[in-house]
């Protein structure tokens, strides 16, 4: 009977303590939101970040991006060709990119890259008392040290996104053109005419705008809330990696149910 | 100072890749560079029956894009009202053009095109197409097929 008891009130208590989580991580991204005006006017310290974060990021996008758009354009054409609608291979691979592929690969690989890497600086500070050593100086590490990472895995990640989609572009376009021998004029004539700036082009950015958002979010949080020894720094780094990832996919759904759902 | 310097270059030059990658987007693979920024007009036409004409579908003349559907309402005979967007470039098209929904290829979408009157008047806003030629619905044609068919065969016994 009071094993029974015993399950059911530790059931409570890991509701509890994720509802706690939760609410602590609210409380977290409202102080840095209200943080960043003060990191905006210290552009110095953002820009050292977006170069961590971004440009560091910037090989393994492009490289991806890359291969991405040419496996695309491959298996685009073998099916295509099927139906002889070789025609409309830029148009599948631009779509594919723009909606859905860009914004989510990049998103995946930004978590891994550099979402880790916030994490675990985050909490290797955290551990070696750097965060507490700096509210003892009365310098509040949300607005120094958190609120111009958030800031530059903001911005870093629509620009990431882009670069991925053009890079995945231009990988179908060589296999496409080069390779197989499309037309080049009808490649891209069909993919202007199918593809909208505004519902394409446009919904791929704010996509991979709240993605930066909600990555970066998880990242500094964690590293943020993790527990101060190297085996929670290890713990928390892999939660960022496992949770950012599972987060991006779920919200994509949304996102795309919101966006391309009606018609 | 001098790594600093470098960090800075670097910064700066993912910042405008990524702008970079944006406008290539806009451009080169969406349509913001044939979209037309400049002004246009509206036309409307009734057709008994649109088939799948969409919103945005192109609307052309000998094949020349010359606008897009802006519009599809039905109006209070049950006709469907498809309004065009028209390109200003093209103001001199006669005021009793006519206008009929076409099919690209055999399966492909679908779209308007005008056939040029014989008007000394041109289109202006809010004019309406009075000659209008509905979609051809491939199922109606079918069965109109099939019941000529069977029309025929007691006749042939």
């Amino acid at each position: 009977m009071s094993s029974v008891l015993n399950y059911i009130r530790q059931l409570g208590h890991w509701v509890l303590g994720r509802v706690e989580r939760t609410g602590r991580a609210s409380v977290f991204i409202t102080e840095v939101l209200a943080g960043t005006f003060t990191a905006l006017a210290r552009f110095n310290l953002v820009r050292h970040q977006i170069f961590s974060v971004g440009v560091l990021t910037l090989l393994i996008i492009t490289v991806s991006g890359l291969f991405v758009g040419m496996v695309l354009g491959l298996q685009g054409y073998y099916t295509l060709s099927d139906f002889g609608a070789e025609s409309s291979l830029g148009l599948l691979v631009a779509l594919s990119l723009t909606r859905e592929l860009g914004p989510v690969v990049a998103a995946l690989l930004f978590a891994g890259r550099a979402g880790s890497a916030l994490t675990a600086e985050i909490g290797l500070m955290k551990a070696t008392e750097q965060l507490a050593g700096m509210e003892m100086m009365a310098v509040n590490p949300l607005t120094r040290v958190i609120a111009p990472r958030f800031l530059a895995g903001l911005i870093s990640m629509p620009l990431l996104a882009a670069i991925f989609t053009a890079m995945g572009v231009w990988g179908g376009q060589i296999v496409g053109v080069g390779l197989i021998g499309v037309d080049d004029g009808i490649f891209w004539s069909r993919m202007q005419s199918g593809v909208d700036f505004y519902d394409d082009v446009l919904n791929g950015v704010i996509k991979s705008v709240v993605f930066g958002f909600v990555v970066t979010w998880i990242a500094v949080f964690e590293g943020y809330d993790c527990v101060p020894t190297s085996e929670g720094v290890s713990r928390a780094t892999t939660r960022t990696v496992v949770n950012a990832s599972l987060a991006v996919l779920g919200l994509d759904f949304v996102l795309t149910s919101l966006m391309f759902g009606e018609i | 100072m001098g790594s600093n310097k470098a960090m800075e270059l670097a910064v700066g030059v993912f910042v405008l890749a990524g702008i970079i990658a944006l406008v290539f987007l806009a451009m080169k693979v969406g349509n913001l560079s044939t979209a037309s920024v400049n002004e246009a007009y509206h036309v409307q036409a009734r057709f008994d029956n649109i088939g799948q004409l969409k919103t945005r579908a192109p609307v052309t003349i000998g094949g020349v894009r010359v606008g897009r559907v802006s519009d599809i309402k039905i109006d209070e005979n049950f006709y469907a009202l498809v309004t065009m967007k028209i390109d200003s470039s093209y103001h001199k098209i006669p005021s009793d053009s006519g206008a009929t929904i076409l099919t690209a290829g055999l399966l492909g979408e679908q779209y308007i095109s005008l056939e040029p009157g014989g008007a000394d008047e041109s289109l202006k806003e809010g004019d309406e197409l009075l000659v209008t030629q509905s979609a051809l619905v491939l199922e109606k044609l079918i069965s109109q097929f099939l019941y000529s068919k069977a029309e025929e065969t007691p006749a042939s016994k």
